[in-house]
């Protein structure tokens, strides 16, 4: 099962302060859900506010993004720009 | 497709810019420009105060002056619920962005909107804003951070506690939220060190400056639909925030976009439009508005100020074994600063085992920031660049090798996460090691600094077409406002692809009813997305081009290939046909299945960051202050550079910025929390006199998720100059300023103050 890493402290409140979970998952949007029941208010906070790095590669607002057992999966505050 | 490889006749090369001729020559059409039949003209009313709440807004004298025919304040406007949403550039709360463009029980800032008037001149409007009475209750106000940050801080926001805090605060608080970010263990790690070093800097907030102030023209018809003219870095963002602030379905709402004048960030949100529309409603007839230079200083979002703590720790044979940094964003009047992504950008160039990084987002009595070119991380890299070399000088290393030997490679795990891949840092750090300005001799009393840039660059949502006109000639489509060149890079894609010259193809941008959604212009995204998008629209095209050929020649399409504009059969068992070039086909296109063409939308992902190394040569004039940049070179990675004149106009423009920041610009504000410079005679942004060429060095490593290798650009090069002119002042005059910007005064006072100290040395 993939191992998720939250960074930053944003979600620790809805997830009693853990920072990795382990996730049964293999796209963005399966992991989005399981967040969702696991922590209620996590996969919506998940979806709208994050980005996730698999791999090292960042997918934004990217429901069929891949990963896979093995991959590291980061979930990190969404980005912008100027 | 990929085109990394490939024999590339057109990206690469320096066509002539599609935008440059109506802009000499006055022809472009900014949003200032437009005219419409019965159209009035809007002005805002402003507060006079810092901080007070409105207990009375009275607008009947206005109201019946002769001229006027319709005043608003935020009544006009739905008052809708706390919902944030990320939209523009970071996540927006239209409740937040609603109180901005039209205040509702308080004024927050010096220029906040109370109120707005159209009437039929500009000077009768001018008139009628004085005539609306308002009453204010003055309140004390707040603005540096950390007087922000006070326990017994003026409170701006009742109803606003602070995130990221266990247990859930009772108190309201002017710190919206706490973030951190943690790898490792950094107290360990600074006990493990053998030197240490640290410092508190301090940033001022600094306006995006653009040339052309904040303009637009609205229409509200009878039948609810609503024309938009304005420039921005996003009319589907103007579309959508007008549609959320006012009520109306977007498919009601047609945003044109105008030719823009600067935003780096600025204008990836709304001021006027939601104003200017509810007064139109009012009024029955069109309303254009336009802000002064003054109403953009004081009303519109600069940047954070900011207040850090940094501090490095290292063994003695320079690997660095912990870092912390503690940083304190200003907000403006509602939460929302780039306290994110300074928290990551600042050491995210380094390979450190033991990171803590904690920020503080904290609303104050000033204009709410906007986005600024790498918002967040030109504040945090001006910390941690010049506590390197204070380390590099402690440890008596070169700082180009100090930073070769912690620097982030590919397989280097960041300390807020993911770990990097197809990155180019060290390639620039070896090109600036290299380049010919790092050996240069220095005179006495010159100094030289360095320092480097990183930004994630990103990707997002994009539509462009390609359309073959009857004549063969092209016609590209983006839907992204140009801020950077945009139109040049997509014209160029769409052209390679098809095979032929840049000048056969013309890039235009449609309004929201015209083209599928784009995400705004920003975050460098634009080359890299929409032009992923415009690439494949050409590829369709080319495909579609190749099948009208077999139906030509009655050939499979399978032997029918595309090469240099034009179709060919593939191989003489094909058949022997005149190749057909794209006016051939176009003539025939009715008759071989209707109109070519394509339009493709993409949520394109990949995007890759980009890192950025500069060298600055200064010299101080002891007597005045005054810094003078003798040399500057500017590396960057930039993947691919589609036309290389344009990304060399970034690299030197994102510097320029970077200076003016580093060197003059700041909110200077009087006694009672309104701002004094509010021009550019007294808000000192940089002239061509005040920099010298600045030699942009593009080193590529492709981004091998794009189609042409291409990376955003044009953050990057804000982020190095401050501290590199920073660590060139030290090495000029021996001493460490933490304050910005080394404006003249400063660095004379530093100079002073030191005197004693040097001379004993």
């Amino acid at each position: 099962m993939p191992k998720v890493l939250i960074s930053g402290s944003s979600c620790q409140r809805l997830t009693g302060g853990r920072t990795e979970l382990e996730v049964a998952a293999t796209t963005f949007r399966r992991l989005v859900l399981e967040l969702e029941q696991r922590f209620p208010g996590l996969g919506k906070q998940v979806e709208e506010g994050m980005a996730v790095a698999i791999d090292g590669e960042i997918f934004q607002d990217a429901y069929s993004a891949q990963f896979g057992a093995d991959s590291e999966v980061v979930l990190i505050p969404k980005i912008g720009g100027g | 497709m990929n085109y990394i490889s490939s024999d590339l006749k057109v990206v690469g090369s320096r066509p002539i810019r599609p935008d440059g001729v109506e802009k000499v020559t006055g022809r472009a059409q900014f949003g200032a420009d437009m005219r419409m039949a019965g159209m009035l003209w809007g002005k805002v009313l402003r507060s006079p105060h810092a901080h007070a709440k409105i207990v009375s807004i009275d607008t009947s004298k206005a109201e019946k002056m002769p001229g006027v025919k319709a005043v608003v304040t935020s009544k006009d406007l739905p008052h809708i619920a706390n919902e944030e949403a990320f939209v523009g550039e970071g996540p927006m709360n239209f409740r937040d962005l609603s109180r901005n463009c039209l205040a509702w029980d308080k004024a927050l800032y010096e220029g906040h909107a109370i109120a707005a008037v159209a009437a039929t001149s500009q000077s009768i409007a001018d008139a009628a804003i004085e005539q609306i009475e308002v009453k204010y209750e003055v309140l004390p106000y707040c603005i540096d951070v950390e007087d922000a940050m006070a326990d017994n801080a003026p409170v701006l926001h009742e109803d606003l506690f602070t995130a990221g805090v266990e247990p859930k605060p009772t108190r309201p608080s002017n710190i919206a939220k706490v973030v951190t970010f943690k790898k490792g263990d950094a107290e360990a790690g600074f006990k493990d060190a053998d030197v240490v070093v640290e410092g508190r800097y301090t940033t001022k907030a600094v306006h995006q400056a653009y040339i052309e102030p904040h303009a637009c023209l609205c229409s509200y018809n009878a039948d609810g639909q609503v024309m938009i003219y304005s420039s921005s870095q996003g009319h589907f963002m103007v579309r959508a925030y007008c549609s959320k602030l006012l009520g109306i379905d977007l498919a009601n709402i047609r945003a044109v976009p105008m030719e823009i004048g600067g935003g780096f960030g600025g204008k990836t949100l709304v001021y006027l439009e939601p104003v200017a529309i509810a007064l139109s409603k009012k009024a029955g007839r069109p309303v254009k508005m336009q802000m002064t230079r003054d109403e953009v200083f004081r009303a519109s979002g600069p940047t954070s100020g900011a207040t850090m703590d940094v501090k490095l720790g290292a063994k003695k044979d320079g690997t660095i074994v912990a870092a912390k940094q503690v940083l304190k964003y200003q907000a403006g009047a509602f939460p929302g600063s780039p306290i994110g992504p300074g928290c990551m950008c600042g050491f995210a160039m380094y390979d450190i085992p033991n990171v803590d990084v904690v920020g503080y987002d904290v609303v104050s009595n000033r204009p709410k920031v906007a986005a600024y070119r790498a918002p967040g991380a030109p504040i945090s890299s001006w910390a941690v660049e010049c506590a390197m070399d204070d380390l590099a000088r402690k440890l008596g290393k070169d700082p180009i090798e100090l930073r070769e030997q912690n620097g982030a490679r590919n397989g280097t795990k960041t300390h807020y996460g993911p770990t990097h891949q197809n990155i180019g840092f060290l390639e620039t750090l070896k090109a600036a090691k290299n380049h010919p300005h790092w050996k240069a001799p220095l005179k006495p009393g010159q100094g030289r600094g360095i320092a480097c840039g990183f930004w994630f660059n990103i990707g997002g949502e994009s539509t462009a077409g390609c359309h073959i006109a009857e004549d063969g000639t092209v016609v590209a489509t983006s839907g992204n406002p140009d801020i950077g060149g945009s139109r040049a890079s997509i014209g160029m894609m769409v052209a390679e692809v098809l095979g032929v010259p840049a000048e056969r193809v013309r890039t235009i941008i449609p309004d929201t009813s015209s083209i599928n959604f784009s995400f705004l212009t920003g975050g460098s995204r634009v080359t890299f997305a929409t032009g992923m998008a415009a690439t494949q629209a050409a590829e369709r095209v080319v495909e579609d081009l190749k099948r009208r050929a077999a139906q030509i020649w009655e050939i499979p399409v399978e032997a029918v290939e595309w090469k240099d504009g034009k179709a060919y059969p593939a191989g003489s068992n094909a058949g022997a046909f005149e190749p057909l070039d794209l006016a051939s086909l176009a003539l025939k296109a009715g008759r071989t299945g209707g109109p070519i063409g394509s339009e493709l939308s993409v949520n394109a992902q990949g995007a890759g960051p980009g890192f950025g190394v500069h060298i600055a040569d200064v010299e101080v004039d002891h007597e005045t202050g005054a810094v003078k940049i003798l040399r500057y070179t500017a590396i960057q990675d930039v993947g691919k550079a589609i036309h290389p004149s344009y990304v060399e106009g970034q690299i030197q423009g994102g510097a320029t910025q970077g200076i003016g920041w580093a060197l003059n610009e700041e909110y200077i504000y009087d006694a009672k929390g309104k701002m004094d410079n509010s021009g550019f005679l007294d808000y000192r942004v940089p002239v061509a006199s005040d920099v010298p060429m600045i030699e942009a060095v593009m080193v590529e490593v492709p981004n091998p998720r794009h189609p042409f290798g291409a990376r955003g650009v044009g953050e990057v090069p804000i982020i190095p100059p401050m501290a590199a002119i920073g660590n060139a002042v030290c090495g000029a005059t021996g001493l460490r300023l933490y304050d910005l910007p080394m404006s003249p005064p400063k660095v004379r006072a530093a100079l002073d103050a030191a005197a004693p100290k040097l001379a004993a040395e």
